[in-house]
Order: C-alpha cells, then sequence, then structure tokens
C-alpha cells in the first residue's frame, strides 16, 4: 500500500502558538453529549406540554374560584370542588423531585467517568486543545445547557404551582410555599438543584472513574443533600419567627415547632401529657372533642400556660430562595473546580 | 535536536517504581523502538512523554527541550495510545471533526484521502470498524494533525499480520515521505526489524540500552536486532532481580 504523503509542517516559533480557540469545544461537546442533551430535552419537553395543558386549566380553574363572590354561594363551591378535583398526583411535588438527580446523574456523571472508563482520555488529553482546557469549556458548556434548560422547566414549575402556594384557601390542599416537597421546584430552586446534581455527577465521574457506579453515587450522595437541606439545613436560613398563643400564626407560613410553657419555663411539646391534660378533661373548660389545642387550648391558658410557635412566614420565600440559590451555586462551581483541578494532575 | 530528552525520570505508583534513573536522548528523523517485555515501564514512559502523567524524579522534555505537556509540547506530539481509544458511539467523521477542533492544524485531505484508500466509510460508527480499521483511523487522524513526532503504544499488539504490516507502511511512510520523527513502543520484536532504526532496550522499570541499531549491532557483533534484543532482556533480568 502506498500512503499519501503528509505536507511538511511548518516550523513555528512557540511564542507564536496561539490557543485553540474556545468555541472550538462548543461543536466537539455538542457531538459527544448530543444524545445525553436530547434525552433531557425530551423528558423535559414532554412533562412540560403536559404541565402547561394541565397548568392552564388549573389555573383558569383558580382564577375563577378566586373571583367567585360571594364565597359561601353554591355556584362558588361548585367551582371550589371542581378546583379540589384537579388535585392530582402531581401535587405534592414528589414525582417532580427527582428530575435534578436524574438530569444530574445522567447527563453529568458520564461526562469525565466514560473517559476514564473507555480509555479515551489518553486521545482527549493528547489533543492540541489541552486538558485543563478541555475540561474547563466541556464542564462549563454543559453546566451552562443542563441549568438553561432547567431554570426553563423552573419557571414552568413555579406557574404550574401557584394555585397550591397562593394566598386563597380554596379546594386545593393548603400549602405553604416553603414546604419542602414544593420549594425546591419553584424559583430559582430548580436549575441550582439541577446545577448541583450535574456538579456532583462531574466529581463523582472523576473519583469513581466508571459510569454506572458514579451514577449510583451521584443519586446517593444528592438524595442525602437534599434531604438534609430539606429537613435540618433550610429552617436555619433565617431566625424563624416566635407567635404566642395571642398572635396568629399565618395559614400559609411554615410552621416548624410549637411548644408550651409555665412561668417562662418549657412545659411541655405541641401535645400536652395526660395529667396535665387531666386539668382541661371535664366539659366545663371546653375540650374540644378531638382533644386539639383549639379545645383544650384556651383552657391551659387559664391555668397559666403559654404557647408558643416558631415559624418561618411565606414572604420570606424569595430570601430563602436566594440563599439556597447562592450556596448551591458556590457548593457547584467548587465541586467542578475540583473536577477540573483533578484532570489536570491525573495521573493516566 | 532530541525529540525525547530524560534525566534521572522515575515514576512511582505506590511503592513500586515503574520507571527509574531514565536517562535518554532520543534524535529526531529517526524511528524509535521502546522495546521490552510486558512490565518493563514502555507505557510509562511513553505518558511521561506526552504529558499524560507527572513525573515523580527526573524530568523529561520533548521536540527540542520543550516541558512535556507544554501547549508546544502537545501541539507537535500525536498520540496513538494502546488499544487505540476512540469515541465508539461517534461516526468516523464526527471522529475527524473532533480531532480537527481540537487541534491548530488538521489536513483535512490528507484524512479523507487516507479513509478513503483504506476503504473506511466515513458514516460507520468508530466501534463497529474492524480492530485493524480501528488502528488505521487512530493513525490517520494522528498524522493528518502534522505531528512533529509520532507516539506509538503498543500499535500493532492487537492486530492480525495483514494489519500489522498494513499500520506499519503508514507509519513507515510518513517516518520517510514526511521526516515525522516516531517513538513506538512494542513486545513484538520481528515487526520492529524493518522499520527501526534507534533501539531503546527496556526491562524492569529501567533502559538496559539505547542507540542507533546500525551501531548497537556492530559494537555487540549480533547479526540481528532480535538477537542484540534477546541476549540483553536475558541478561539484565537477573541482574535486576537481586
Amino acid at each position: 500500500m502506498t500512503a499519501l504523503t503528509t505536507p511538511a509542517r511548518p516550523d513555528e516559533d512557540d511564542a507564536r502558538l496561539r490557543p485553540v480557540p474556545w468555541r472550538r469545544m462548543a461543536g466537539v461537546t455538542w457531538r459527544q453529549h448530543r444524545i445525553a442533551l436530547a434525552g433531557v430535552a425530551v423528558l423535559l419537553g414532554v412533562l412540560a406540554v403536559y404541565l402547561w395543558l394541565a397548568g392552564l386549566s388549573l389555573n383558569h380553574a383558580y382564577a375563577a374560584a378566586v373571583a367567585c363572590q360571594p364565597a359561601s354561594s353554591a355556584a362558588c363551591q361548585g367551582l371550589d370542588s371542581t378546583l379540589d378535583g384537579m388535585d392530582n398526583f402531581l401535587s405534592n411535588g414528589f414525582l417532580l423531585q427527582v428530575l435534578p438527580p436524574v438530569i444530574g446523574a445522567f447527563v453529568g456523571a458520564p461526562v469525565l467517568a466514560r473517559e476514564l472508563e473507555t480509555g479515551t482520555f489518553r486521545y482527549a488529553w493528547t489533543q492540541g486543545f489541552g486538558r485543563r482546557r478541555w475540561a474547563v469549556a466541556k464542564l462549563l458548556l454543559l453546566a451552562v445547557v443542563v441549568t438553561a434548560a432547567a431554570a426553563a422547566f423552573g419557571a414552568l414549575l413555579t406557574w404550574y404551582y401557584e394555585p397550591f402556594v397562593g394566598n386563597q384557601s380554596l379546594g386545593l390542599p393548603r400549602t405553604t410555599p416553603l414546604t419542602p416537597a414544593l420549594f425546591d421546584l419553584r424559583g430559582i430552586g430548580f436549575p441550582a438543584w439541577t446545577l448541583a446534581a450535574f456538579a456532583i455527577g462531574v466529581l463523582a465521574g472523576m473519583l469513581i472513574r466508571r459510569v454506572v457506579p458514579a451514577i449510583v453515587a451521584t443519586l446517593v450522595v444528592y438524595g442525602g443533600l437534599a434531604f438534609a437541606t430539606a429537613g435540618f439545613l433550610r429552617v436555619h436560613y433565617l431566625t424563624p419567627l416566635l407567635a404566642s398563643i395571642n398572635v396568629s400564626v399565618p395559614d400559609n407560613a411554615w410552621v416548624i415547632s410549637q411548644w408550651w410553657t409555665k412561668d417562662g419555663r418549657y412545659a411541655f411539646g405541641r401535645y400536652p401529657p395526660s395529667n396535665i391534660l387531666n386539668l382541661c378533661s371535664s366539659p366545663a373548660a371546653g375540650t374540644g372533642k378531638d382533644g386539639s389545642p383549639e379545645g383544650w387550648g384556651p383552657c391551659l391558658v387559664q391555668h397559666g400556660y403559654a404557647m408558643w410557635t416558631s415559624y418561618q412566614p411565606a414572604s420570606r420565600f424569595w430570601p430563602f430562595q436566594w440563599i439556597e440559590g447562592g450556596w448551591l451555586l458556590g457548593l457547584s462551581a467548587l465541586l467542578i473546580a475540583a473536577a477540573v483541578w483533578l484532570v489536570s494532575r491525573r495521573a493516566a | 535536536m532530541n525529540v525525547v530528552e530524560a534525566s534521572g525520570l522515575g515514576k512511582r505508583y505506590g511503592r513500586t517504581w515503574a520507571l527509574r534513573e531514565c536517562t535518554l536522548a532520543i534524535p529526531a528523523g529517526r524511528v524509535a523502538a521502546l522495546v521490552g517485555p510486558n512490565g518493563a515501564g514502555k507505557t510509562t514512559l511513553l505518558n511521561l512523554a506526552v504529558g499524560l502523567t507527572a513525573p515523580s524524579a527526573g524530568a523529561v522534555t520533548v521536540l527540542g527541550r520543550r516541558p512535556a505537556g507544554s501547549p508546544a509540547a502537545l501541539d507537535g506530539i500525536a498520540f496513538v495510545a494502546q488499544d487505540t481509544p476512540l469515541y465508539k458511539t461517534l461516526s468516523v467523521a464526527d471522529m475527524i471533526y473532533i480531532t480537527r477542533s481540537l487541534n491548530r492544524r488538521f489536513d483535512q485531505p490528507y484524512a479523507q484521502a487516507r479513509l478513503d484508500e483504506l476503504g473506511i466509510p466515513q458514516k460507520r460508527k468508530a466501534g463497529k470498524l474492524s480492530g485493524g480499521q480501528q488502528a488505521q483511523l487512530a493513525l490517520t487522524l494522528a498524522l493528518a494533525r502534522r505531528p512533529r513526532l509520532l507516539v506509538l503504544d503498543e500499535p500493532v499488539a492487537a492486530l492480525d499480520p495483514v494489519a500489522r504490516h498494513d499500520f506499519m507502511a503508514t507509519v513507515l511512510a510518513a517516518a520517510s515521505a514526511d521526516g515525522v520523527s516516531v517513538l513506538l513502543s512494542s513486545h513484538v520484536l520481528t515487526e520492529l526489524e524493518r522499520v527501526a532504526s534507534y533501539l531503546v532496550l527496556m526491562s524492569r522499570g529501567r533502559v538496559q540500552l539505547a542507540g542507533q541499531v546500525s551501531d548497537l549491532l556492530a559494537a555487540h557483533g549480533h547479526a540481528s536486532l532480535e538477537e542484540l534484543a534477546l541476549h540483553y532482556l536475558r541478561e539484565a533480568t537477573p541482574e535486576v532481580t537481586r
């Protein structure tokens, strides 16, 4: 076989050596990750169409129910029950919580893990582009694309869930906008968590170096982080407000805890122990049938007890969103920077 | 100019030295062969030279004292790793696109003409090509970068005899017609007889012998490269096992 000759390479000074332009990574990244990105587009696209159609009728029914006067009329009750009938499997938000980790695991985890698993990093990192620049360009590009897609979808979710967290208590289950299962689907929560999941996936892939274990690790780590944030961390973003029994806690507030005191000392938690409840057990004391604070509350107050409620008001939704979005962005930047650092120094 | 210069170069993985006290200078314009049994440190030395690995001791420079892995070094060296890694789910055309995008120079007409000559369809996925075709594709992509140094790690180990012959013919053509320096590793001695003009013998993480093939043969009175290599590798082994 006769090989074609390659033209002689002109000698060039290192000083004149211009780096390969950054923008070239756009086409490279697209070709390598178009299947994953198309998967995300299809997944979010199909869900978006459904949410859009469902949301239109939901928001319409909500607007009709809100506008209806007088609220106690039969016509308005009918509108309320129409709204109630629209309460479905998406209402509590749990199902959509899986989207950020799924996107992060299936887009983020393979980016570096597949290169390391199949050995193609030996190809990619010895091209003229340079491995650190390669990692920076690819990871930032994918992070921006994934976050932008999630932001658009998050805007749709914000709108879809409006009736559930609105100020009017109508046919739908009453929810505070700070409720854990909805808080991170709305506002900037959804893109921020998606970005964090992507970053976790990238670093997991770099550390574990195999695609499937990296995907599993991403889901586990993300689950732990999301659970810890919703269960323990978010409550402390701002100091909770305190309300005594005389001050009514707003309906749509996120109640954190309730407890009783007597003579300025902690007495018991939300429900009184039986020996104290017995003080109010006679019908004359006005115990409610269900033993609710409405029933025995006033009676306990007469006995010198005071009830306290700590809560986060619904008006803190946006401050909380910015706090959470901020630290998630910082965390994501840190994880991606760590992955880039590992790429630039990892031995073959 | 030397295409690879190492002084006191060493690489340790954990407690094991994969390569130690390696000092050598491989001149430009040669086909240099890195010969030795498995585990001799050939791949480690190549990874150090192309900048994939950082040394644990000593230093290595390429293409006239440029640090291995520096932008100028990456620009002038094309590396085909063991088992010729390619993105298996991408088409041949996509591999060409990616390689062109990631480098300052890429000779697209050369790459296309080579692939046509080899009968490799550009629409086919790289993973669907035969082993020989995958190796040829990786080599074509490397040569289309118009490197000054072509580094090949065990390029023919997984190929059948015909594919081996074709592959080495391409390498030789690039070396002789275009003046590309070549550094390749192999444990298949017979393949190197025809091609290598410079030899580096390695075993147990050390360079045992290095020099021009003709000089080495004359100085040690061996008839062939194979004979010389076998003699040295046999001799070297007990010395290192102490």
